[in-house]
C-alpha cells in the first residue's frame, strides 16, 4: 500500500518535470514562431506573466522543503528571494554601462544622482555574469546558514522561529530602503537594458527567460524529490515529527534543519534572480513581510509536504490574483485572507493532499466492492493489542491509567 | 566508591524544577553488564533520572559518569547517544509518518552526519540487520506499515527494536510493557533478558509480575532518592516500600 502510494507520487513528479520541460520548449515556440493571428499564438505578456508565476512556484517549493518536510514555518523566505533578485539586479545595472541617463560608464544612475564618487566595494565583480550568478547562490545561502546556525543551535522552534524570520526580512526591508546602503534606496534597481548581451525587452529574451524558469523549476522538483526520498529526507521528516527522538538516536537535529534551511534559501535566491529580469525591477518592497506570508498561503493552498502542491498553489493563487486585481483590485487582500482561512479549516492538507485522500478512499471503496463480489471480506479486522486493564488487580495499582508523556 | 568497572555511576545528584526537588541526592551504581529494575510510585523521579543520564536535563549538583570515566553532565543528547546510551521513552515515541522499516533504518548504528545520509544506499549488512530486528520484535509482517498504524504495544516493540538497531552499551527502558497483554509482557521480559546478556540495562516498570520475571536486582525510588535496594523479595518486604508504593 505504501509502495503504491510511493509510485503514484513518483509518477506525479515525473509528469510535472516532463510538463515543465515541454512548456520550456512549446511556449517560446508558440510565442515566437506562430503568427499572431493563429489561435495557438501566445502573446509576450502572457509569457512574461507565466514566467513570473514559475519563479513564485520555485519560491513556494523552496518554502515547502523547510515548512512541509521539516516543520520550520519561515515567514521570511521573501528575503532570500529578494537577495537573489538584488544580486541579479546589480548585474543588470552594471550591464547598462554608459547608456544610463547620466552616461556614467561605471556608476549606475542612482549613484550619480546621490553623488557617489566611486563604486562601493560590494558592487565589484557584478559586471561579470558568473560572479553575479555565484552571489545569487552565496548571499541567500550564507545568510540562511548564519541565521540558522544561531537559531537552530539555541533550539528556537515553532512560533518564535517564525517571528524571528519575519523580523529578519523586516530588518532587511528597512535597511534596503536607505539610500546610503548603496542599493538604490526605495526605487531599487531598474531600467535594465540587457542580460548576457540580449535586450531584456526583446520577445526572444523573454521567451528564453521563461524557458530558463521552467527548466530551473523542473530541476528543483527533481532535486527536492531526491532530497526528500533520501535517508536524509526521512530524517528531515523525523525531526519534524519527533525532534527529541532523533537527538536520542544520536542525530544532530540542528544540523539536519540547517542543511534544509540553507538549500531552501538558495532555491529561493535562484527564484528571485530569474524573477528580476522578467519583471524589470527589484526594490525593497520585495522584502515586505506580507510577501513572505503570501508564499506561505500558496504553499498551504497547494498542499504542504507534497512536492507538486506548492507549485499548483503558487500558480493558482497568482492567476487568481491577476484576475482579481483586474476586476476588483481593492478586494484582493480580503479574498487572499479568506482563502487562507478556508484552506486551513476545510483543506488542511491543501489541494494535493485532499486529492490524495479522496483518491485513497475511492480506491479502498472500489477494492471493498470488488472483494464483496468475490465473496470475501478484505477489511478483516486487524488483531489489535488491547491494554489489559487491571491485569494485576489491587496490589500494584500504583500504575497510572495511561503512561504519561516523557516530555 | 570506585567508578571503575561501572557502566553508570550517579552520586549525590539533585535537580529541582521551580523549587520542587524531583531528584534529591540520588546515588545509583550499575556494574558493567548488569540489568537493574527500578520501581517507585508516580513522580518518584524515575523518568527524570533517565533525563539526566541522557543529557536532556542538567543536574543542579552531583556526579554522573558513564563507563567509569565519561562525565555525562558535559555532553548533550546526541553525543551521549553516540557514546552508546540508548533510551526508550515512557510514551512510545516512534516516527509515525515513516514505515516500521524506515524507523529502524534511522536508528541503525552508523555515521550521523548529513552528507552520508543524503547519499546513503542500504548495504546488504544493514538490510540483514533490519530483517533480524524485525524478526526479534515480531514486526516482520508490519515492515511496510506506517508506524502510526501500529497498536500501542507494537509501538513499544518498535521502539525497543530501534534501541537494538542503535546497538548501545547501556539501554534505559522506561515502562516497556505498558499497554501490553500478559503474553506480550512475558515476551518482552524474555527479549530484555536476552538483550541483557551482552548489554547493560536499566528498566523502569510498575508491573511487578514483569519485574519478577526479569529476576534482577531492584531499586525503589521515592521522592527523588533511593528508598530501598536489593532482590525483589527483599525490597517488597521493606516496610517503607510497602508504605509508599506497594501497600496502597
Ligand atoms: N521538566 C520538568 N519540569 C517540571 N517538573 C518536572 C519536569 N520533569 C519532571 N518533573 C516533575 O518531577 C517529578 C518526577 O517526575 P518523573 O517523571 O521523573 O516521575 P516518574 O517516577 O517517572 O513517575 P511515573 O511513574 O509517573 O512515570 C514529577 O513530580 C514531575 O511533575
Ligand atoms: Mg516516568
Amino acid at each position: 500500500m505504501i509502495t503504491q502510494r510511493f509510485f503514484a507520487a513518483d509518477r506525479r513528479i515525473g509528469v510535472t518535470i516532463v510538463a515543465l520541460l515541454a512548456a520550456a520548449i512549446v511556449v517560446p515556440l508558440l510565442d515566437l514562431a506562430v503568427s499572431p493571428q493563429s489561435a495557438f499564438y501566445i502573446p509576450p505578456y502572457i509569457v512574461a506573466l507565466v514566467g513570473k508565476y514559475l519563479c513564485y512556484a520555485l519560491l513556494a517549493l523552496a518554502l515547502d522543503l523547510v515548512w512541509g518536510y521539516c516543520g520550520i514555518l519561515s515567514l521570511g523566505h521573501g528575503a532570500f528571494f529578494a537577495l537573489g533578485g538584488y544580486a541579479m539586479g546589480m548585474y543588470l545595472m552594471r550591464q547598462i554601462g554608459s547608456r544610463g541617463v547620466y552616461g556614467n560608464p561605471i556608476l549606475p544612475d542612482f549613484m550619480v544622482f546621490l553623488n557617489y564618487k566611486e563604486l562601493p566595494w560590494f558592487w565589484y565583480g557584478f559586471d561579470h555574469f558568473w560572479f553575479a550568478a555565484l552571489m545569487v547562490l552565496a548571499v541567500p545561502g550564507l545568510l540562511a546558514f548564519v541565521f540558522g546556525w544561531f537559531a537552530f543551535r539555541s533550539r528556537v522552534t515553532g512560533v518564535y522561529l517564525s517571528i524571528i524570520t519575519q523580523a529578519m526580512t523586516y530588518a532587511l526591508l528597512l535597511a534596503f530602503f536607505r539610500n546610503d546602503m548603496g542599493f538604490g534606496g526605495n526605487n531599487g534597481l531598474t531600467d535594465f537594458k540587457d542580460i548576457l548581451g540580449f535586450s531584456v525587452q526583446a520577445d526572444a529574451t523573454r521567451s528564453a527567460l521563461f524557458a530558463a524558469s521552467a527548466v530551473t523549476l523542473a530541476l528543483a522538483v527533481f532535486v527536492t524529490a531526491a532530497i526528500v526520498r533520501s535517508k536524509y529526507g526521512k530524517l528531515l521528516m523525523a525531526v519534524r515529527d519527533a525532534e527529541s527522538r532523533t537527538r536520542f538516536l544520536g542525530w544532530r537535529a540542528e544540523n539536519v534543519k540547517l542543511f534544509a534551511f540553507t538549500v531552501s534559501a538558495i532555491m529561493a535566491g535562484i527564484a528571485g534572480a530569474l524573477y528580476v529580469p522578467q519583471v524589470g525591477i527589484i526594490n525593497p518592497g520585495e522584502f515586505d513581510p506580507a510577501n513572505s506570508i503570501e508564499v506561505v498561503i500558496w504553499t498551504a493552498v497547494g498542499g504542504r509536504g507534497t512536492i507538486v502542491g506548492p507549485i499548483i498553489g503558487a500558480l493558482l493563487v497568482n492567476a487568481g490574483k491577476s484576475w482579481f486585481t483586474g476586476v476588483l483590485p481593492e478586494f484582493w487582500l480580503f479574498a487572499l485572507g479568506g482563502l487562507f482561512v478556508a484552506v486551513t479549516l476545510l483543506l488542511p492538507k491543501g489541494i494535493v493532499g485532499m486529492w490524495d485522500s479522496w483518491r485513497g478512499r475511492a480506491k479502498a471503496l472500489r477494492a471493498a466492492s470488488l472483494a464483496a463480489e468475490a465473496g470475501n471480506d478484505p477489511q478483516a479486522p486487524e488483531p489489535k493489542i488491547v491494554r489489559s486493564a487491571a491485569r494485576t488487580p489491587g496490589a500494584w495499582s500504583a500504575t497510572g491509567p495511561e503512561p504519561q508523556p516523557a516530555e | 566508591m570506585s567508578k571503575s568497572n561501572t557502566i553508570l555511576y550517579l552520586d549525590g545528584v539533585s535537580v529541582s524544577f521551580d523549587g520542587f526537588r524531583a531528584i534529591n541526592n540520588l546515588s545509583l551504581v550499575l556494574d558493567k553488564g548488569e540489568m537493574r529494575a527500578i520501581i517507585g510510585p508516580n513522580g518518584a523521579g524515575k523518568t527524570t533520572m533517565m533525563d539526566i543520564v541522557t543529557g536532556k536535563t542538567r543536574p543542579d549538583e552531583g556526579e554522573v559518569f558513564f563507563d567509569g570515566q565519561v562525565d555525562l553532565t558535559r555532553h548533550d543528547e546526541a553525543e551521549i547517544a553516540m557514546m552508546g546510551i540508548g533510551r526508550k521513552f515512557q510514551k512510545p515515541t516512534v516516527f509515525e509518518s515513516h514505515s516500521v522499516e524506515d524507523n529502524l533504518m534511522l536508528a541503525l548504528k552508523g555515521p550521523r552526519s548529513i552528507f552520508p545520509a543524503l547519499f546513503h544506499r542500504r548495504s546488504a549488512a544493514e538490510a540483514r540487520r533490519i530483517d533480524d530486528i524485525l524478526g526479534i520484535t515480531r514486526l516482520g509482517d508490519k515492515r511496510d506499515e506506517l508506524a502510526a498504524n501500529l497498536s500501542h504495544g507494537q509501538k513499544q516493540w518498535l521502539e525497543i527494536g530501534m534501541l537494538l538497531a542503535q546497538d548501545p552499551k547501556l539501554l534505559l527502558v522506561d515502562e516497556p510493557v505498558a499497554g501490553m497483554t500478559d503474553a506480550e509482557t512475558e515476551e518482552t521480559a524474555r527479549l530484555l533478558k536476552d538483550i541483557a546478556r551482552d548489554h547493560s540495562v536499566v528498566v523502569v516498570e510498575h508491573d511487578m509480575h514483569f519485574v519478577r520475571e526479569l529476576g534482577v536486582k531492584v531499586t525503589c525510588l521515592h521522592e527523588g532518592s533511593v528508598l530501598s535496594e536489593g532482590t525483589l523479595d527483599f525490597v517488597s518486604a521493606d516496610e517503607r516500600v510497602v508504605e509508599v508504593y506497594l501497600g496502597r
